[in-house]
C-alpha cells in the first residue's frame, strides 16, 4: 500500500514489536493518516456504512446459526424458535433480515455514486472491478440466506433462480440436479445452501480487503474528479473523515432501526411466514426486491436462455464499464450532457425493479422489454457516444480551488 | 438538468401510488376495521386478547392448530397476561400425548404451561378427512402470511391488514345467488375475503352469542371476531410490545448520538479549509 507514514515507535516495546510486525505503522498509515481529499461530500460515508453493514451481518448470523436448524422439516419451527423461545432472537432475526436489504440500498447508493463521480476510471479500475465481484458475492449470499428460513418463497425462489440454469444447453438439466443435490429443491440443496451462506460472508470480507487495498493505492476519487496534486488538497483520515463517516454511520443506523423496530417485515414476503409446500405453487413468485430490476430483465427476453445471459449480462457489462466511458472527464458535475444521461439510467433501473415486481403479462412485458434494451443501450452506445460528443464544463485547477471557490462564492477571488 | 431529475421523481412516486393491487384471484380487500396494536404506539388490549384466547378454545381449536404457541406464552408479558395459574388451568383443559412411559406405551395426560397447543387432527390427512378435504390451516402465523390488501405503497401505510383479512372472512361469509349459487361446489361457503378463490370449505364458524365472555363483553359476531383477530395477531407476532419499547429507545439513542457526533464533526472541520 501507499501512502506516507511517519509512524516513529516511541516506547520500547513499539520499536521491538515494529521490528517484528509493523502493524501499528500500517494502522498510522492507511486508517489514521491516510491523505484523503478534503472535499468528499455525504455520498462518500457509504462505504463506511458497507463495513458497519458486513459487521452488523456477520455477527448477528452467527448467533443466529447458534439457534437455527438446517433441516427441512425442521428449519422454519427453528425460526418460529428463535423469534419466540431465544432471548432477544426476535431482534437478532429482524436486524439479520433487515439487515441484507440496508446492506443493498447501501451498496446501490455507492454503485451509483461511484458511476456519477467517475470513480470506475483510470487509475481505479481495479478497485471498480473488485466492486462489482463484491457486488456478484453479496447477490449469492443474499439469494441463499433468503432460503434459509424455509418458507413458500424461500422455496419457490429457489426453485425458480436454480432452474435458470437448466437453460444452458447439454449440461442444463445436469447442474441443476448438482446444484439441488438431487431431482427437486429439498433437504440437501437446504443444507449446501446453508454452508455456503455461512461460508460466502468470509470470502466477501476478504474481497472487502482488497478493494480497500485497491482504493489505497491511488486514494479515492472525489466529487471534482481532479486527482490530488499537493497536500493542499488532503486532509488525514483521522479525525476527519473517522468523525464525518461516525455521523454518516449513526444517521443511517437510525433508518435501519426505523425499518427493524417499526416494519421489521415490509421488506421481506408476507407468504414466507407459511412454511414451504411443494405441493402448493403461490400464485406469485417474486424475488426479493433488490433483485426486481435483474427478475425484470430476465423476463423481458421471450428466450429462456436469452434471458439467463441478458440477466448475468447485465450484471456482467459494469466489468468493462471504465473501457465503455469514454470521456476523461471523471466527474458528472462536470459533464452536462452525461449528467442527464445519468438520471435516465437511475429512474430505468427504478423502473425495472418495478416492473419486476409485477406479472409478466400485457403492458408490463413491453415495458420490461424497452427499458431492458434501453439499460444496454446506456452502456454500449451512450456512455461512448457521450463521452465523444459533449464538451465538459472547465475543471477547477485543483481540489483546493473548488474547495476555496465553493466557499467564497464570486466575489473574493480564489487564493 | 434539474427539471428531467424533477420529473423523474414525480414519475417514480407516481408508479408507488398507482401500483395496482397484486390480490390473488380477486381476494376483496379486507374491511379495514381498526385496531388498538396498530401504529408505533399501539398496544395489545390485555382484555380482547382474553376474550379472543376464549373464542380460540371454544371454537377454532376444534379444526385450527396453533404449533408454535405455548401454553406459558399466555402469561408472557406483552400478551394476553393471564397469570401463571389461569395458564395451569387452561392448559389442563387439554389433553396431549406423551411417552413413551416405563411399559413402553404412551399416555394421554392433561397438558402443562410448557407444552405447546396440541393439534385437533393426528395428521394432515386425519385433518382432511373430517373437514370435507380441506385442511384448516395452522393459526400461529396466519396473520403474517395471510395480507388483507396489497399494494407496494398501500402495505407501507397500512401494514399488510393480516387481522382485518381474519376479521373480514370471518364476517364476510354471504349466501351466494343467481350464477353463484349454480357455480357452488359441494360442501364450500361464499366468501369474497377468502384468499384462495371465493369458496371456501370452513362453515360459518361463529353465531351471535356463541361465546360467554366473563367480563361481560359483547358476543355478538362481529365483536368476536375482533377479538379473535386481535388474538391472532399476538400469536404470530407475541414479541411486538417488546419491539416497539426497544424500538423508541433505541431511536432516542441513536438521536442524541448523532446530534453529539454532528457536533463534535463540525468543531474538528471549522478549520480544514
Amino acid at each position: 500500500m501507499s501512502g506516507p507514514s511517519n509512524y516513529k515507535p516511541t516506547t520500547a516495546f513499539g520499536k521491538w514489536m515494529h521490528a517484528r510486525l509493523p502493524i501499528m505503522e500500517l494502522v498510522q498509515g492507511q486508517a489514521l493518516d491516510f491523505p484523503t481529499p478534503k472535499n468528499l461530500n455525504y455520498w462518500w460515508t457509504f462505504g463506511g456504512i458497507l463495513a458497519v453493514m458486513l459487521v452488523v451481518q456477520i455477527v448477528t448470523g452467527i448467533v443466529l446459526v447458534m439457534h437455527y436448524t438446517p433441516q427441512a422439516s425442521l428449519a422454519f419451527a427453528s425460526v418460529e424458535h428463535i423469534m419466540r423461545d431465544v432471548n432477544s432472537g426476535w431482534l437478532l432475526r429482524y436486524l439479520h433480515a433487515n439487515g441484507a436489504s440496508m446492506f443493498f440500498i447501501a451498496v446501490y447508493i455507492h454503485i451509483f455514486r461511484g458511476m456519477y463521480y467517475g470513480s470506475y476510471k483510470a487509475p481505479r479500475e481495479v478497485l471498480w472491478m473488485i466492486g462489482v465481484l463484491i457486488y456478484l458475492i453479496m447477490m449469492a449470499t443474499a439469494f441463499m440466506g433468503y432460503v434459509l428460513p424455509w418458507g413458500q418463497m424461500s422455496f419457490w425462489g429457489a426453485k425458480v433462480i436454480t432452474n435458470l440454469f437448466s437453460a444452458i444447453p447439454f449440461f442444463g438439466e445436469s447442474i441443476t440436479t448438482w446444484l439441488w443435490g438431487g431431482f427437486a429443491v429439498d433437504n440437501p440443496t437446504l443444507n449446501r445452501f446453508f454452508s455456503l451462506h455461512y461460508l460466502l460472508p468470509f470470502v466477501l470480507a476478504a474481497v472487502v480487503g482488497l478493494h480497500i487495498w485497491a482504493l489505497h493505492v491511488p486514494g479515492n476519487n472525489n466529487p471534482t474528479g481532479v486527482e490530488v496534486k499537493s497536500g493542499q488538497d488532503t486532509l488525514p483520515f483521522h479525525p476527519y473523515y473517522t468523525m464525518k463517516d461516525a455521523f454518516a454511520i449513526v444517521v443511517f443506523l437510525i433508518f435501519f432501526a426505523a425499518w427493524v423496530f417499526f416494519s421489521p417485515n415490509y421488506l421481506g414476503h408476507a407468504i414466507n411466514y407459511q412454511e414451504a409446500n411443494p405441493l402448493v405453487t403461490p400464485s406469485h413468485i417474486v424475488p426479493e426486491w433488490y433483485y426486481l430490476p435483474f427478475y425484470a430483465i430476465l423476463r423481458a427476453i421471450p428466450d429462456k436462455l436469452g434471458g439467463v445471459i441478458a440477466m448475468f449480462g447485465s450484471i456482467l457489462i459494469l466489468f468493462v464499464l471504465p473501457w465503455l466511458d469514454t470521456s476523461r472527464v471523471k466527474s458528472g458535475s462536470y459533464r452536462p450532457l452525461f449528467k442527464g444521461f445519468f438520471w435516465i439510467f437511475v429512474i430505468v433501473c427504478i423502473a425495472l425493479g418495478y416492473l419486476g415486481s409485477k406479472p409478466p403479462e400485457g403492458a408490463y412485458v413491453v415495458w420490461s422489454r424497452i427499458l431492458t434494451a434501453y439499460y444496454f443501450i446506456h452502456f454500449i452506445v451512450i456512455l461512448p457516444l457521450v463521452g465523444l460528443l459533449e464538451s465538459p464544463k472547465p475543471l477547477p485547477s485543483s481540489i483546493s480551488d473548488a474547495v476555496l471557490a465553493k466557499k467564497k462564492p464570486a466575489v473574493v477571488p480564489a487564493e | 438538468m434539474k427539471l428531467l431529475k424533477t420529473l423523474g421523481i414525480a414519475a417514480t412516486g407516481l408508479m408507488l401510488l398507482a401500483a395496482p393491487a397484486l390480490a390473488a384471484e380477486g381476494q376483496k380487500d379486507a374491511k379495514n376495521i381498526s385496531f388498538s396494536f396498530e401504529g408505533p404506539f399501539g398496544h395489545f388490549d390485555r382484555a380482547q386478547l382474553q376474550r379472543g384466547y376464549k373464542v380460540y378454545k371454544e371454537v377454532c381449536s376444534n379444526c385450527h392448530s396453533m404449533q408454535y404457541v405455548s401454553f406459558r406464552n399466555l402469561a408472557d408479558h406483552g400478551g394476553p397476561e393471564f397469570t401463571e395459574e389461569e395458564v395451569k388451568a387452561l392448559a389442563a383443559t387439554f389433553t396431549v400425548q406423551d411417552g413413551p412411559n416405563e411399559d413402553g406405551d404412551m399416555f394421554d395426560r392433561p397438558a402443562l404451561p410448557s407444552d405447546r397447543f396440541p393439534s385437533p387432527f393426528a395428521n394432515e390427512q386425519a385433518a382432511r378427512v373430517a373437514n370435507g378435504g380441506a385442511l384448516p390451516p395452522d393459526l400461529s402465523l396466519i396473520t403474517k402470511y395471510r395480507p388483507g390488501w396489497f399494494g407496494t405503497f398501500n402495505q407501507l401505510i397500512n401494514g399488510i391488514g393480516g387481522a382485518q383479512y381474519v376479521y373480514s372472512v370471518l364476517t364476510g361469509f354471504e349466501e351466494p345467488t343467481g350464477e353463484l349459487a349454480a357455480e357452488a361446489p359441494e360442501g364450500k361457503h361464499y366468501n369474497p375475503y377468502f384468499a384462495n378463490g371465493h369458496w371456501i370449505g370452513m362453515a360459518p364458524p361463529l353465531s351471535d352469542g356463541q361465546v360467554e365472555f366473563d367480563d361481560g363483553a359483547p358476543n355478538t359476531v362481529d365483536a368476536m371476531s375482533r377479538d379473535v383477530a386481535a388474538f391472532l395477531a399476538w400469536t404470530a407476532e407475541p414479541k411486538m410490545e417488546e419491539r416497539k419499547r426497544l424500538g423508541f429507545q433505541v431511536l432516542i439513542y441513536l438521536g442524541i448520538l448523532s446530534l453529539l457526533l454532528y457536533l463534535v464533526k463540525k468543531k474538528i472541520w471549522a478549520g480544514a479549509h
